[in-house]
């Protein structure tokens, strides 16, 4: 472990700290570009959170411990993603304690605690979030898995940074098998952050909502720890996109002048990654929730064709 | 017998655990010494075991000769690295759930506390001798035994039907099951009538017969393991049992038929063949398929957690189908990571859902409610119970940083390596069956969150909830061994990998060990730049940003905290009753795997004066393949009865044709 590779991971961390809120501000902006509104602003997710820590935490009177823990935990956890993932450079030194399958667990570690501390409360609503909710974990799961087996298998590893290296290596051009892979990610991307043809992160409709009816009981301090999670987590589905299907800028040496140029790339591919998003986002409806099994089922179909792939055109870099 | 030290204290510990359950039988009604002194003595045994065991994974194999049983036909013992391993999870487990039942059994349900004490210190007793027989005589003695004390340990409760109706049904397959391993054993002693296990591992077996005794021990030992399709005593008899029998039966028996096929498959058969580790790997993704879709649907937490049981010992076959895939392919390296990810399934397994079982124990008696559906909100009068299964729940759904996640990511990691695998055909279905594995994983946590979250999470769902009482001290000490194993085994992998090296070692002929490097506190199979996992820091780094947080968020802001009513939307009405029930919880499965369920609906019309909705699901094997398999076991005995007349002249004139037949026979 180098001093540099410290700081690097001080850095990656603080970066997503500090622009996950951006890149939902983002998102929204775009959303309201592309549907001829004004919009909040880039910076409305800050004012958010700093109103929401402001305020009084109110808790409903039979509320156990586990649900206050909760959304610490789930910061955690997703703070904890967010430095995993190689996004400004691939010298990290958290890296070998969790490679992909862990992230994924990681990511179910979150998720389980939403749904409990969603069910602690005992009302109508936070019950069906986390049935829902667990309901699109449990499709999604698979799916993101079998993308990291598909970038796996390309690699022949299951950690990260040497994925991000080997893929960064290849030329550019397009692999079957990443192809669908991508396809894949972006559909399990889109459930698992609550996004629009799943799930719409701007509704308060009882029936439909299933990320707002998880979190309906918190306010205060735990909301915006809750809300900031959210936004850790769709950076960290942004980073990997970013990680598997265009790792080109990623700093490997020890140099910090790629650490400072890594930056710069990574804020412009996000920028990219949120307004693709928004755009999906304004072009598709809604669906029922018992057509989301099927849309992500055909994620994970995507996801098992991309590894068979892989295997049978042996489609590698090296 | 001075060459066998720890093979002589383990047999002498067996031999006290014997003698507590007679100290049982002779205090017979006198519950205070045998819930207080004889349970707890007997968990001391039990640490004392892994104690003796311990060096001995790591030592040459010990054995030795008893004189017991018939004239001429002595007891081999046998104490090498499986078996020691195996002992150990008997005893760590076993620990934890004698120190746990001795506050857990009453007075005055069922079987009198001494016999049940005799019964249960017997069952301890039989499942370690089993692990250390040498020879097909002991092992089947004490496989009975075992089969025997189990049996009236499930129905400790006779006076109830039903549960004699699960005895039965358990006794029946239990009994299959042995007939199946007697036959294997007669195949692989090879007809030289000599039963030792070190006479079997001598032999050498045609493809043909080697295949037939593999098939029999898969038979014998998936019936006692609960493999599909031999599954359904398990989800009847588990739940029967007091709890921490059914703690004992899910955690350690089933690991027994996982030991005795690894002893068939590996140590006396001395070659594998590639179909095997396939048919192993497909009946074990079956039962973990099976298991875990029927466990997301059950509305009884002791059924749920016995299909979930079926599920996690799916996942232990399906390690062991790789690991022989890839032992006869020569691939001992490989062979030897699925089999590691096998025996720390079996290890965590062990743990996890004997914490789970007794915690139901607990709930059990504090509520006397086993229906999800009559219970709720216990964390709250129940916090110590409800604590500690939360951390069983988490390791029993694979998540970081607890043991289950561990076996799952080393059985993960070995499907990344079928590709090497030289048939392309395999090489093609192996995206499927890791698919499957990451599939069942996934619904594993949407079955604990549905056990935890209606057991002790919410509002109470009946009144009398809120008065339930925490477990006693005993029951918090037994549990919080359990919670330790867990967590151990979660966050320090690598110390438990060079146990299960000189296991794998000796198996198939490779470990794990070698390639971790010099680091301690990071797990890697082959190398740091193939795939690593370290739960040590993975847990700091989770702990201190919630640290971080939790004291920045109080620094830079404030603390302030205000109790009101549930906010759900403005809906002022709330009632316990809104809250999802275990059925509720369930539906999105039960929609998505319909074909699996036999399903039995009851859906109310808009016109019914007195809705009612009803839903039973039930399961596919009984229907097609055991009650048809009874009904012709019943009208051939009919028609074999049809002989019986009940006259004497009759039976003498059969007893005449048999004569006069046979006498034909041999002056022909």
């Amino acid at each position: 472990m180098s001093v540099l590779g410290l700081a690097s991971q001080v850095l990656e961390i603080f970066a997503a700290l500090a622009l996950a809120p951006l890149l939902a501000g983002w998102v929204g902006q775009c959303r309201a570009w592309l549907q001829n509104r004004s919009g909040p602003g880039l910076l409305q997710p800050y004012r958010v959170l700093h109103k929401l820590f402001n305020k009084d935490s109110v808790l409903a009177t039979h509320a156990s411990p586990l649900f206050r823990t909760a959304p610490y935990v789930i910061f955690g956890c997703m703070t904890l993603a967010c430095g995993i993932v190689p996004t400004l450079s691939t010298d990290l030194p958290l890296s070998p304690a969790a490679d992909a399958i862990a992230l994924v667990g990681l990511f179910a570690l979150a998720r389980v605690f939403a749904a409990l501390a969603a069910m602690d409360v005992g009302t109508a609503f936070g019950s069906l979030g986390a049935r829902r909710e667990m309901l699109i974990g449990f499709l999604a799961e698979p799916a993101l898995l079998m993308v990291f087996f598909t970038a796996a298998l390309i690699s022949d590893s299951t950690s990260l940074t040497t994925i991000v290296r080997t893929l960064s290596a290849r030329e550019i051009g397009i692999q079957p098998s990443l192809a669908l892979a991508a396809v894949a990610l972006v559909m399990v991307a889109l459930a698992e952050n609550a996004r629009v043809p799943v799930d719409n992160p701007a509704t308060h409709l009882e029936l439909t909502m299933v990320h707002e009816a998880l979190i309906l009981e918190y306010s205060g301090r735990h909301l915006a720890l809750l809300e900031w999670a959210a936004a850790l987590k769709l950076f960290a589905y942004a980073c990997i996109g970013i990680a598997l299907f265009a790792p080109w800028g990623v700093a490997h040496g020890q140099a910090p002048a790629a650490l400072v140029f890594a930056l710069p790339v990574l804020v412009a591919k996000l920028a990219a990654a949120g307004f693709l998003l928004a755009l999906l986002e304004t072009v598709s409806a809604k669906m029922r929730i018992f057509r989301v099994p099927e849309f992500l089922g055909m994620a994970f179909l995507l996801a098992v064709i991309a590894m068979l792939v892989k295997i049978l055109l042996g489609a590698g870099p090296q | 017998m001075s060459s066998a030290p720890q093979l002589v204290a383990v047999l002498a510990l067996c031999a006290i655990w014997l003698a507590i359950g007679v100290a049982g039988l002779a205090a017979l009604h006198r519950f205070h010494l045998v819930a207080r002194v004889l349970f707890p003595a007997g968990g001391a045994v039990a640490l004392a075991i892994v104690a003796a065991a311990l060096p001995s994974v790591w030592g040459a194999p010990q054995s030795v000769v008893l004189p017991l049983g018939l004239p001429g036909l002595p007891f081999h013992f046998r104490l090498d690295g499986l078996s020691a391993l195996f002992l150990l999870v008997l005893g760590g487990t076993s620990a934890g759930v004698s120190l746990f039942s001795a506050g857990y059994f009453r007075q005055s349900e069922g079987t009198a506390p001494g016999l049940l004490c005799l019964q249960y210190h017997v069952f301890l007793a039989a499942m370690a001798l089993v692990l250390l027989a040498d020879d097909a005589y002991a092992f089947m003695v004490m496989w009975e035994t075992m089969a025997l004390a189990s049996f009236f340990l499930v129905i400790s409760n006779h006076r109830i039907a039903e549960i004699r109706r699960a005895g039965y049904l358990y006794l029946l397959i239990a009994h299959i099951g042995a007939l199946g391993i007697l036959l294997c054993f007669g195949v692989l002693q090879a007809n030289t009538g000599d039963y030792s296990f070190a006479n079997m591992r001598a032999q050498h077996l045609s493809p043909f017969w080697a295949s037939a005794a593999f098939l029999l021990a898969l038979a014998g030992f998936g019936a006692k393991a609960g493999l599909v399709p031999l599954h359904v005593w398990l989800p009847e008899a588990h739940p029967a049992a007091p709890s921490p029998v059914s703690a004992l039966m899910s955690g350690v028996m089933l690991k027994t038929a996982v030991y005795g096929f690894l002893r068939v498959a590996y140590d006396l058969l001395p070659v594998q063949f590639w179909w095997w580790g396939v048919l192993v790997l497909a009946l074990g993704l079956a039962s973990a398929v099976f298991g875990v879709v029927f466990a997301a649907v059950q509305s009884d937490m002791k059924r749920l957690l016995a299909w979930s049981s079926i599920e996690n010992i799916g996942l232990i076959f399906a390690g062991i189908g790789l690991s022989i895939l890839f032992a006869a392919y020569k691939m001992p390296a490989v062979a030897a990571l699925a089999l590691t990810a096998a025996l720390y399934h079996v290890a965590s397994h062990a743990f996890f859902k004997s914490l789970l079982f007794v915690a139901t124990g607990a709930v059990l008696h504090a509520t006397s409610q086993r229906s999800l559906g009559k219970l709720g909100g216990l964390l709250r009068v129940m916090p110590w119970v409800g604590w500690a299964s939360l951390l069983g729940v988490l390791a029993s759904a694979g998540l970081p940083p607890l043991g289950g996640f561990v076996s799952e990511w080393l059985l993960l990691q070995s499907f990344l390596f079928t590709p090497g695998l030289p048939n392309s055909f395999l090489n093609m279905l192996v995206p499927a069956v890791a698919a499957v594995i990451a599939l069942v994983a996934a619904l594993a946590g949407y079955t604990m969150v549905k056990f935890y979250g209606v057991i002790f999470l919410g509002q109470h769902r009946e009144e009398k909830l809120a008065a339930a009482r925490d477990a006693g001290s005993w029951e918090r000490l037994g549990m919080a061994w359990l919670v330790a194993g867990c967590v151990v085994l979660g966050l320090f992998p690598a110390q438990f990998l060079d146990i299960l090296a000189p296991v794998t070692q000796l198996l198939v002929g490779a470990s794990l060990a070698d390639a971790s490097g010099g680091s301690n506190w990071l797990l890697v199979p082959v190398s740091v730049e193939r795939a690593s996992y370290g739960p040590l820091f993975f847990f700091a780094g989770v702990a201190a940003s919630f640290g971080l947080a939790y004291f920045l968020v109080r620094r830079l802001y404030h603390g302030r905290l205000r109790r009101a009513a549930p906010w759900d939307c403005g809906f002022p009405w709330l009632t316990a009753r809104m809250q999802d029930s275990a059925e509720g919880f369930g539906q999105p499965v039960r929609q998505i795997f319909e074909p699996l369920y036999r399903m039995r609906r009851e859906l109310p019309t808009a016109f019914d004066a007195r809705p009612r909705y009803a839903v039973e699901v039930g399961d596919h094997f009984w229907h097609w393949l055991y009650l048809p398999l009874a009904r012709l076991v019943e009208s051939a005995a009919r028609a074999i009865g049809a002989l019986q007349q009940g006259r004497i002249a009759i039976y003498l004139l059969y007893s005449f044709a048999t004569l006069m037949a046979l006498l034909l026979w041999v002056t022909r």
